[in-house]
C-alpha cells in the first residue's frame, strides 16, 4: 500500500517536563518535551503527540508554551491532548501551533461536542481518544481520566458514533496494557479498525518492536503511538537536564526493549511493512548505539551498549 | 474567515524558516498588493467558498491568478481553485482552473477497506508509470522549473483529505499519488499557479523545499531578502 503506517512518538507532559507514568509508582521525569520532540522530528517521526497528564490550568499554560516552541521547529503534524474541554481550549491549542487535538472526556460526556469541533475546525483536526478496559465478558468499556473513571459506554459503539459525528481519527488506548510493555490489545484494535471508517491510532503497551508489527498487521492499526519504548532508548542526558533517567525497569512485571526510532522503522520495513524510512537519517547521537535485542530486559537490568544487530 | 482553516500558522512558520515574510490577512487590498498569494485550507469546501465571498476575496484571487504573480493553493486551497466540488451537494469553486472535486470512494487494498480521510504520508510521483516504483528515477530533476524543484520523484508527503481534484487539463498535473486503487492528482502547476493536495508545511524538510522554491521565485535582484512578501489569504480570527 502506498500510504505508510505512521509511527508517532507520544510524550506525556506534566508542567515543563516530559514524564512517564509508571504503574503503581506514579510519575517519572525523563527530560524536556522540546528536546525529545526535536530529536524525534530529526529522526523520522511521522507525527508527534503531546498529552497533558495533569490537565490543570497551570499545566495548560505550560503545555501551550511547549507547543508554541516546538511548532516553530518541527514541520510534521503535532497533536495535543489532555484536558481539552471546550471549543476555546481547542482553538487555543491550534493557535499555539497544534495541528490536531485529541479529546476524550468532553467528547464522551457530550458527543455533540465532536460535531461542533469538527464543524468549526475541520474533521482532520479532531481526534477522538478512547481509553478501553476489557470486561470479563469480552466486551470493552470506555474510561476517562487516564483509565480511572468508568463511563459504562461500549467502546465500539462510541468509536463508530464519534466517527459519524466527524472525528477525523480514533485513538485507542488499552488501559490494561498502557505502560506495561506487554504489547497492544490486538483484538481491541482490530475490532475497532474493522468497525470505524476513519483511521485508527493504536496507543499504549509497546515494549518491543514486534508489538508494533503485530498491532499493524493483525490489529489493522493505521498509526501507532509509542512512548516508553522510544524514550528509554535515548541516551541519557539528551538535553542536559538533571531529570533524565538511565534505568529502564518500568514497574510491576513490565520489561522493555528500548529502541531508537530509526531502528524501529528500519526493522518494520524489513518485515515488509510500508513505513516511511530514510536509510541514513541524521543521527545526533550516532556514537552510542543501544543494543536492540529480542530477549527483553529483566527487571532492573540495564541494556548492554553494543552495536545494534 | 472562520471556516475551519487552522493551518495558516504552520504555513507562516514554514515561510519564516525559508526567509519569506508573510502577512496573514482576509483583506482584499492586501491580496491585490501582494507579491504572492498563498491560499491554505482545512475544512469544508462550501464553507470556505462562502467565507471567500463574504470577505470579497473571490475577485482578488481571480485577479492574482491572472496577474502572473505566484498563487499557491494548499490542501483545500487546491480544491477551491477548481470549477466545482461535490462535497455536501454541488458547489461552485473559484473556477480559476477547470475541473471537479470528488470524494474518495470504495478504496480497497486486497480484502481491506481503506480509511477516509486519507491521512498520513503517501508518495508523490511525476508519472503514472512510477506508481509501482518499477521505473528508474530520471537522472535529471523531475520537477525542474516548478515549485517541486529539487524534490526527488516518489517522495512521501503528508496528506489529510477526503476529497481530491480532477483537473480537466492533464497537462496541469504536476504529481500523482495512489491510494487504495485510486490514482489522483496530488499537485498541479499552471503558469504562476501552483497547488498541492498535501501539506508541504507538515511534510518535514522535504516539504519545506516547496517554500524554499517559492522564496527563490520571489527574489528579485536589488531587493533585500527581508522585503519579499507573500500574503496568506485567510483570517487571523483563529
Amino acid at each position: 500500500m502506498s500510504l505508510s503506517v505512521r509511527i508517532i512518538p507520544r510524550m506525556d507532559i506534566k508542567g515543563p517536563n516530559l514524564v512517564k507514568g509508571i504503574q503503581l509508582e506514579g510519575v517519572r521525569v525523563l527530560g524536556t518535551p522540546e528536546a525529545f520532540a526535536r530529536h524525534y522530528y530529526e529522526n523520522g517521526a511521522d507525527e508527534l503527540l503531546f498529552m497533558d497528564v495533569v490537565a490543570s490550568l497551570y499545566g495548560r499554560n505550560s503545555l501551550l508554551d511547549i507547543v508554541r516552541r516546538t511548532s516553530r521547529e518541527i514541520f510534521v503534524p503535532l497533536t495535543v491532548g489532555g484536558g481539552l474541554r471546550t471549543l476555546d481550549d481547542i482553538r487555543e491549542a491550534l493557535a499555539a501551533g497544534a495541528d490536531k487535538v485529541a479529546i476524550n472526556t468532553a467528547a464522551i460526556r457530550r458527543p455533540e461536542f465532536v460535531r461542533e469541533a469538527a464543524g468549526r475546525f475541520g474533521s482532520s483536526a479532531v481526534v477522538v481518544s478512547i481509553e478501553a478496559k476489557r470486561r470479563p465478558d469480552g466486551s470493552y468499556e470506555a474510561y476517562t481520566n487516564n483509565g480511572r473513571e468508568r463511563t459504562e459506554v461500549d467502546v465500539f459503539d462510541w468509536g463508530q458514533h464519534a466517527a459519524q459525528l466527524g472525528a477525523g481519527e480514533i485513538m485507542i488506548t488499552s488501559v490494561d496494557r498502557e505502560g506495561t510493555g506487554r504489547g497492544f490489545d490486538i483484538e481491541l484494535t482490530r475490532r475497532l479498525a474493522e468497525i470505524v471508517s476513519v483511521p485508527v491510532v493504536a496507543c499504549g503497551g509497546a515494549g518491543k518492536a514486534e508489538h508494533v508489527q503485530d498491532v499493524i498487521n493483525e490489529g489493522q492499526a493505521d498509526a501507532v503511538a509509542v512512548a516508553s519504548m522510544l524514550h528509554y532508548g535515548l541516551q541519557p542526558g539528551l538535553d542536559g537536564s538533571t531529570g533524565t533517567n538511565t534505568r529502564w525497569p518500568i514497574g510491576g512485571k513490565g520489561t522493555l526493549t528500548p529502541c531508537s526510532l530509526p531502528e524501529l522503522k528500519a526493522w518494520l520495513v524489513k518485515q515488509g511493512i510500508n513505513c516511511r524510512y530514510a536509510a541514513a537519517p541524521s543521527q545526533v547521537y550516532s556514537d552510542v548505539q543501544i543494543h536492540c535485542s529480542h530477549s527483553g530486559l529483566r527487571h532492573g537490568e540495564l541494556p548492554q551498549r553494543r552495536a545494534c544487530v | 474567515m472562520d471556516y475551519g482553516t487552522g493551518n495558516f500558522l504552520s504555513v507562516e512558520r514554514a515561510c519564516d524558516v525559508v526567509g519569506l515574510r508573510t502577512v496573514v490577512t482576509s483583506d482584499a487590498a492586501d491580496v491585490r498588493a501582494a507579491d504572492a498569494v498563498i491560499l491554505p485550507g482545512v475544512g469544508s469546501f462550501s464553507c470556505a467558498m462562502e467565507a471567500l465571498h463574504e470577505h470579497g476575496l473571490v475577485e482578488p484571487l481571480r485577479y492574482a491568478a491572472e496577474s502572473g504573480k505566484p498563487l499557491v493553493g494548499i490542501c483545500l486551497g487546491l480544491q477551491l481553485l477548481m470549477t466545482e466540488s461535490s462535497e455536501f451537494g454541488r458547489h461552485r469553486g473559484l473556477g480559476i482552473l477547470e475541473g471537479a472535486v470528488v470524494r474518495f470512494q470504495n478504496l480497497h487494498q486486497g480484502p481491506r477497506t481503506l480509511k477516509v480521510p486519507h491521512t498520513g504520508w503517501n508518495r508523490v510521483f511525476r508519472n503514472p508509470t512510477d506508481v509501482l516504483g518499477a521505473g528508474d528515477a530520471p537522472l535529471s530533476d523531475p520537477w525542474a522549473g516548478s515549485l517541486m524543484a529539487g524534490i526527488q520523484n516518489n517522495t512521501p508527503m503528508y496528506f489529510a483529505h477526503s476529497f481530491f481534484a480532477k483537473p480537466r487539463d492533464p497537462g496541469t498535473v504536476l504529481s500523482f499519488t495512489h491510494y487504495g486503487g485510486q490514482m489522483f492528482c496530488s499537485s498541479i502547476q499552471h503558469g504562476n499557479i501552483f497547488a498541492c493536495q498535501f501539506h508541504p508545511e507538515r511534510s518535514g524538510p522535504t516539504g519545506l523545499q516547496v517554500y524554499r522554491n517559492l522564496a527563490a521565485a520571489l527574489r528579485r535582484p536589488g531587493i533585500p531578502k527581508e522585503e519579499t512578501r507573500a500574503f496568506t489569504a485567510t483570517s487571523a480570527a483563529l
